[in-house]
């Protein structure tokens, strides 16, 4: 591929004609990209699509075939996961986008000055520190043992302790938790570049709260929603963190499914397919996320 | 809705509540665990048993504290060891991608530069189950046909590297190229016609500009390789970085030498994020951040 990249090559660098040297620079900065690309996504990936299309049918002894998908389809439990997963991701997805738009609207339209931007960092620090120490902060709040716990026995709300963890909707939590700044900054991106000048006028002709957000916030920041809401669901459906450790046993996350084939059980080809299913439903999403909105891929990735 | 139309006390109040609700979720896990890192107690939970400093420097009384605990200082290690050479691996290549894709012109360009941004879009289990399948064939390849073992391509360290790198370096190269998108080729060409050589250009023109570029893509890259934990899970050999130890304690039960760390990693990375923020040329990082 890099000698055919090379040798169709018309003109180079900096606007310099083509000359053998030229060629060669060129050549030279290609060859990091294609390394990176071919030998770390394309070629692993292709791999990867081949093993899953094997079927171990006895020790050492492999058959090529659906097989590893049709075990999928048949084994309940597994497409289970897969479909809640997906319902989850997009449930989660829906719930950052709802707790941060008014949140990414204060910043963008009320907060000004110092104060405005002294939001918008403290809107990204709690982001620079790992997940698994935000995780450890949930899991510390929301134990059994915990402060959350222990502030409703004090308050008189519950008798005794009750266990906040390991229920859909501590993953809930902690998944919106995780994805918040992925929709913030898009959003506060997205609110900002709108003229304040077309909501007064919106008002003067008659528009309420709910008219002026419909027809004019929400169009002019569709693309900050979209940017926002692909890359939170991308990285809701991948994690593997918060759901195990926020959902304990009865998590079911599919990121956990292929962990489990791959590294506990050292079924390879099943953990394949399985990988191989939510990369295309992942993509699946996205793609469509982008051809409802009409956004281009680059942009969005861009943007976010 | 806007401070110049008409807005009612209660909307204001509720405006203003909200916001501080919202800071309170996003504030309220960290701070827990923090404040949980100095309580004298062998669990973090509440009550409230008094300050100790235990959990960073004990050493008896079954108490080991974060600087006492070897295996858990060694992680730290390995995941700076880690995240140095992804840090280095991103900037030069990166920095290649961002010269080819706003300098150089070549047919599929477009498609390469779509195919930069696809790892971005691909689930970290998943770019590390597919270098893990691709480097084991590559290894088994090597075994028997040639003879030889090679072991780099067996679960460790060089993968967690390669694997973390696989992505890391889309966003070096976006920051990167966004940097070099600004530059005035005319500055370039002035430095030419005045005489300077290449390499005088390089070092003294085109190196300047691109530094904050440089210097802001060297940390995200640190930064995200550190707190990397699905790509690593996968890709881990008996080596684990911070991350990997701590989610395999974490699931074991809970000890406040956790929080210690943890508490250590926070002010580390606000340092870091704090020391780039301060920087003139911010919205390089900010627009880079992950």
């Amino acid at each position: 591929m890099a000698d055919r990249l090379r040798s169709r090559t018309t003109a180079t660098l900096a606007g310099d004609l083509v000359a053998p040297h030229m060629r060669l620079a060129l050549f030279l900065l290609l060859a990091p990209a294609l390394l990176w690309l071919l030998g770390l996504i394309v070629l692993p990936h292709v791999d990867l699509a081949v093993l899953s299309l094997r079927t171990r049918v006895a020790p050492r002894t492999y058959e090529l075939g659906f097989g590893n998908y049709r075990t999928f389809i048949d084994e309940p439990l597994y497409w289970h996961t897969f479909v809640r997963t997906a319902v989850m991701s997009i449930f989660a997805t829906v719930c950052t986008l709802l707790i941060a738009f008014p949140a990414a609207w204060y910043i963008a339209k009320i907060a000004r000055g110092r104060a405005k931007s002294l939001l918008f960092v403290m809107c990204l620090i709690p982001f620079w520190v790992s997940e698994t120490v935000r995780t450890l902060g949930w899991m510390i709040l929301l134990r059994e043992s915990g402060v959350l716990p222990r502030l409703l026995v004090e308050l008189g709300i519950t008798a005794k302790p009750v266990e906040l963890l390991y229920h859909d909707t501590t993953i809930l939590v902690g998944l919106v938790y995780t994805s918040m700044l992925f929709m913030v900054v898009p959003l506060v991106s997205a609110l900002e570049s709108l003229d304040d000048s077309l909501i007064e006028a919106a008002y003067d002709l008659g528009g309420n709260g709910l008219s002026i957000l419909r027809q004019i916030v929400i169009p002019h920041a569709a693309p900050g929603i979209a940017a926002g809401s692909i890359i939170v669901f991308m990285l809701t459906l991948g994690n593997y963190l918060t759901p195990t450790l926020l959902g304990g046993k009865n998590s079911l996350w599919f990121t956990e499914q292929i962990y489990t084939q791959f590294i506990t059980r050292f079924n390879w080809e099943q953990g394949a397919a399985f990988g191989f299913l939510l990369l295309v439903l992942s993509t699946a999403i996205v793609w469509l996320g982008l051809v409802v909105t009409g956004q281009k891929f680059g942009d969005v990735m861009r943007r976010s | 809705m806007i401070p110049s139309l008409p807005r009612s006390l209660v909307s204001r109040c509720a405006n203003i509540g909200y916001v501080g609700a919202f800071f309170v979720f996003l504030f309220v896990p960290l701070v827990v665990v923090a404040v949980f890192a100095f309580n004298d107690a062998n669990y973090p939970a509440p009550p409230w048993r008094g300050f100790t400093l235990n959990w960073f420097v004990g050493s008896s009384g079954g108490r080991i504290g974060l600087f006492g605990d070897a295996p858990l200082v060694k992680s730290v290690a390995t995941s700076a060891i880690v995240a140095c050479w992804v840090t280095a691996l991103s900037i030069a290549f990166g920095a290649a991608n961002a010269f080819l894709l706003e300098r150089a012109r070549f047919r599929g360009k477009t498609a390469l530069s779509m195919l930069m941004l696809a790892p971005l879009v691909i689930p970290g289990v998943i770019l590390g189950i597919s270098i893990l399948a691709f480097a084991s064939r590559l290894a088994q390849f090597a075994n028997d046909f040639l003879g030889i073992e090679i072991d780099f391509l067996r679960p460790g360290l060089p993968l967690v590297v390669l694997g973390q790198f696989s992505y890391i370096v889309s966003i070096a190269t976006l920051t990167i190229a966004a940097r070099l998108k600004r530059f005035d080729i005319t500055l370039e060409e002035a430095a030419f016609n005045l005489g300077a050589s290449r390499r005088d250009v390089f070092l003294t023109i085109m190196l300047p500009h691109l530094k904050p570029a440089l210097v802001g893509a060297g940390a995200i890259a640190f930064l995200m390789s550190f707190e990397n934990f699905n790509t690593t899970l996968m890709l881990v050999g008996s080596d684990a970085p911070l991350t990997i130890m701590m989610y395999g304690r974490m699931r074991e039960g809970a000890s406040p030498v956790l929080n210690a760390v943890s508490l250590f990693l926070m002010v580390a990375s606000m340092l870091l994020a704090l020391a780039l923020l301060r920087r003139p040329e911010r919205t390089d990082v900010s627009r880079a951040l992950p």
